[in-house]
């Protein structure tokens, strides 16, 4: 049995690395685009202006990839110094992702990004429009290999337990990568990247135009993020990765826990809108229902039902208890039994041995576990409802408030509308942080929905750590949060004072603060 | 698709070939790191120094990434076993190398003298820590680490908090390290010799001079230590070399002189180390016959011997253990899953020569001393 304290601790520390890693990624994956489509035009027309947008943007791109690579760091290790059982029992699966990652996106996307920002004068426009290019397609790669990763975790597809090797092993590496559930999130999150990096453009450019700064090169951004926002935002929306709740255990009860819909309803099921879910009722009060919606989005059918927390609790109790036996039948297998009758006892039941593993946070052997313990084990497959509940909410609720912020830039910039309506450039000003809590709420819901498990129905939580202390961690996320917080304050002084300083600080002489000094120096 | 026991053979020199990648790559910017303070007095001599590498460090740190990614998916229990046991190294190594990218990006982004002298010692630290540490590390592989397997193979490392760094900084390890950052400080020194200008290029040339003997000189000493101070590990029973995986199956003893044993059983073997002894030499001549690019090729060399001895010495260990010899993990048992290796395999053999295709293109298209005029001119572009 695990010290549940150290397990607590080991999950904070993950979490605060990953969504320290996540503040920098998503500005990362979509400001690289708008490098290339700034570029693009500049190679296409020659106008300099163009070539100075993509060096600053570039700038504070910069400032931001720093950081990402820096959090990033952490990332790769962190399976194995932290969750040294997840690595041994996974790695044969999870591994392939990472290195692939490393080898394909990684290599592309860091070789490239210091010619980018250091090659102007050494290498020909269309050279290096090319490495922007590179840079944006190393970055996005890397993310549909991660997401390919994490899409395992919450589906874990084209593997099996091998008894022999104690851990999970690969069958197919095609059904590891094209795992739907990979494949939605991967379109889900780079799009939400690209949103973060246009609502990022879109607000300091508003704030130029407010302050009435370098209008042409405020205005032509302005307009760069504005389509692209709109078209990434519908992405998130329309593409979003809803599709992906219907496969798998994990994802159904993530989404029955999201919805916190605690009975199976009649189908098509009611979507609730706003409620307080509480655990302990298992029920829902002041539930605010829209007739239909919910079985119409997740099932897009009229009679296929929605499954409830209450029906999907009672169905994992009864794989626990069939995952005791195999957990039973595995004990023999590693103690040298090579019997073709034990090996098929294990068979019959080897599908549901995660659920037998669930157990172990109970007690030592689960084949020895009490009845109360099994419905300990089975409450546990229940991810705390509410803070998924709301999590999602505001997590949707940002991004129809971006939607429309989006949708209004670009109508009024196409319609050249822009100057009767200038709370357009406050509102984007104000909405900058939106996309970056979207993501993160995203996250928290992904991850923290997946509970118990580390492996969605393979590997409970408690049983992936490595075998440390709770000093160890105390330790080690004091460095991280010491370092990471100092390192974050820096950087934010950073992209506040280049974002302030604006096309100024490229030295060109061509730009506001530029031309007073140059009109001080007159004086 | 390629026999099991061949892939876990390939597997070991892939593994291999990746952690000398970094060494010669992001090894030569750790060196650089290392020499930062020393051979760049002022700012525009720090900014020549720091943009020699400035285009090419983070590309060149992903082999460091890429071999921890590498042994996760080739050696999933060595990933788990090392990393969790060698906790707080790991951690110093993290919280040293995060110093680095945002040095490089963010020292020159304001005039302050004191804001740049302080990246710059981020930049050292981020370069000389973990230069230091692998050589620990290895230095410890080579006595056996202190950790066991249960029953259901999860790993358990005996001692933890900062108590468990101290036996890990012991003599002989630390003598690995020192080998690990001359070598590594050499490297960048040839580097800066080659494309630095002026006085820090001068001054790196005497640096790696004085300091590539000494190389040599602790790398036999390391290996004459060996001998006599310490057992080696031997398999004595172990299932067949395709068998599936399972560490618990083999029997292990200890004995002196078994890290020896693959020069007797395989004489040719001995290159390796007779590399890792010359490299550094010719290095050094060559340095003082003013042929930086020749040297460079030497000291890309000498490291390749210095790595290839430490884990050809073990081979087919990768991580003996000193509590339950019989828990230590090696290449034919801690292995992945035959169709994960062939994968692997194969990711590597298509992607690898279009990395070094593409990267050997950037360093072209950089290529030239890095000048004091250079920096002047590129003054708000550069490092």
């Amino acid at each position: 049995m695990m010290d549940q304290t150290f397990v607590e601790l080991s999950r904070w520390q993950f979490a605060i690395t990953a969504m320290y890693h996540f503040l920098f990624v998503p500005l990362t994956l979509g400001l690289t685009w708008l490098l290339v489509i700034m570029e693009t035009v500049y190679v296409m027309t020659g106008k300099e202006i163009y070539r100075d947008m993509t060096k600053f943007w570039g700038k504070l791109f910069g400032i931001n990839f720093a950081l990402g690579v820096t959090t990033g760091l952490t990332m790769e290790f962190e399976f194995g110094t932290n969750w040294s059982y997840y690595s041994h029992y996974v790695g044969d699966v999870f591994g392939a992702p990472l290195a692939i990652e490393g080898l394909m996106a990684f290599f592309l996307e860091s070789t490239f990004i210091g010619l980018f920002f250091l090659g102007w004068d050494k290498l020909s426009k269309r050279q290096h429009l090319g490495v922007t290019f590179m840079t944006a397609i190393g970055s996005n790669l890397s993310a549909l290999w991660i997401l390919v990763a994490n899409g395992w975790m919450q589906n874990p597809v084209g593997s099996i337990f091998s008894p022999d090797t104690m851990r999970m092993e690969m069958q197919s590496f095609a059904e590891v990568l094209f795992n739907p559930v990979a494949q939605v999130k991967f379109v889900h999150t780079v799009a939400a990247g690209y949103v973060t990096a246009s609502m990022f453009a879109l607000g300091i450019s508003s704030w130029y135009i407010l302050k009435g700064r370098d209008l042409a090169f405020a205005r032509r951004s302005f307009a760069v993020a504005a389509g692209f926002g709109l078209a990434s935002v519908l992405s998130v929306i329309v593409l979003g990765d809803e599709s992906g709740y219907e496969l798998g255990d994990v994802q159904k009860v993530k989404l029955a826990a999201i919805e916190a819909e605690w009975e199976t309803q009649p189908a098509p099921a009611d979507f609730t809108l706003i409620g307080f879910p509480s655990q302990e009722t298992k029920s829902t009060a002041a539930a605010i229902k829209i007739p239909y919606l919910m079985g119409l989005i997740t099932t897009r059918s009229l009679d296929k039902p929605v499954l409830g927390l209450n029906d999907l609790e009672a169905q994992h109790e009864q794989r626990i208890r069939s995952g005791q036996i195999a957990y039973a039948e595995l004990q023999k297998i590693r103690a040298g039994d090579a019997s073709p009758e034990t090996r098929a006892a294990f068979d019959a039941h080897a599908k549901d041995i995660g659920y037998g593993l669930l157990l172990k946070q109970f007690v030592e052997d689960p084949a020895t576990a009490s009845e109360d313990q099994i419905k300990a084990a089975a409450a546990s497959t229940i991810p705390t409802v509410w803070p998924l509940f709301w999590a999602f909410r505001f997590m949707v609720g940002f991004g129809f408030l971006m939607l429309f912020i989006f949708g209004a830039a670009f109508y009024l910039n196409a319609a050249k509308k822009l100057d009767r309506n200038r709370w357009i450039y406050r509102l984007a000003l104000l909405a900058i942080p939106l996309p970056w809590l979207s993501s993160e709420l995203g996250w928290f819901v992904a991850e923290f929905g997946r509970q118990p498990w580390a492996i969605g129905e393979v590997l409970p939580t408690t049983l992936a750590t490595s075998s440390l202390t709770s000093g160890d961690l105390i330790f080690s996320i004091g460095g991280f949060v010491t370092l990471y917080t100092g390192l974050l304050i820096i950087e934010m002084y950073l992209m506040f004072k280049f974002a302030r300083l604006g096309p100024s600080s490229l030295g060109t002489g061509r730009y506001h603060f530029e031309q007073g000094a140059v009109a001080h120096a007159a004086e | 698709m390629f026999d099991y026991e061949i892939l876990k053979f390939i597997w070991w020199i892939l593994v291999g070939a990746l952690l000398i990648g970094f060494a010669i790559t992001d090894g030569m910017d750790m060196g650089v790191g290392s020499l930062l303070p020393f051979v760049a007095k002022t700012d525009q001599e720090r900014r020549i120094a720091i943009n020699t590498v400035g285009p090419h460090w983070d590309g060149n740190q992903v082999w460091l990434i890429t071999a921890g990614g590498a042994i996760f998916a080739a050696w999933p229990m060595v990933y788990a076993a090392a990393f969790s046991g060698f906790y707080m190294a790991m951690l110093l190594v993290l919280f040293a190398l995060f110093f680095r990218p945002v040095g490089f990006d963010y020292r020159s982004k304001l005039e302050s003298p004191k804001w740049r002298n302080a990246w710059d010692w981020g930049l050292f630290v981020g370069g000389a820590v973990p230069a230091l540490i692998f050589g620990v590390a290895f230095g410890n592989l080579l006595q056996g680490v202190p950790f066991q397997l249960d029953e259901l193979l999860r790993s358990h490392y005996q001692g933890s908090l900062l108590f468990a760094l101290i036996p890990l900084l012991n003599p002989f390890a630390l003598l690995a390290g020192l080998i690990s950052l001359a070598m590594l400080t050499v490297h960048g020194a040839i580097w800066l010799q080659l494309r630095a200008s002026g006085p820090v290029a001068s001054r790196a040339a005497t640096i790696a001079i004085r300091l590539a003997p000494a190389v040599t000189v602790a790398f036999a000493l390391a290996g004459v230590w060996l001998w006599y101070g310490f057992e080696g590990y031997r398999i004595v029973s172990e299932p067949a070399h395709n068998a599936l995986p399972n560490p618990l199956a083999k029997e292990v003893v200890r004995a002196s002189g078994a890290w020896f044993d693959i020069y007797r059983t395989l004489p040719i073997a001995m290159i390796v180390p007779a590399l890792g002894l010359a490299g550094p030499l010719l290095t050094a001549l060559l340095a003082m016959a003013k042929r930086p690019g020749l040297a460079f090729v030497t000291s890309a060399l000498g490291m390749t011997g210095i790595i290839g001895t430490a884990g050809l010495s073990m081979f087919p260990f990768v991580m003996p253990s000193s509590l339950d010899p019989k828990s230590s993990l090696t290449i034919w048992d801690a292995s992945s899953s035959h169709l994960t290796l062939n994968v692997m395999f194969w990711a590597v053999v298509i992607f690898l020569p279009i990395v070094l295709a593409y990267t050997v293109w950037c360093y072209a298209r950089m290529w030239g001393r890095v000048t004091a005029e250079e920096i002047d001119a590129r003054s708000h572009q550069a490092y």
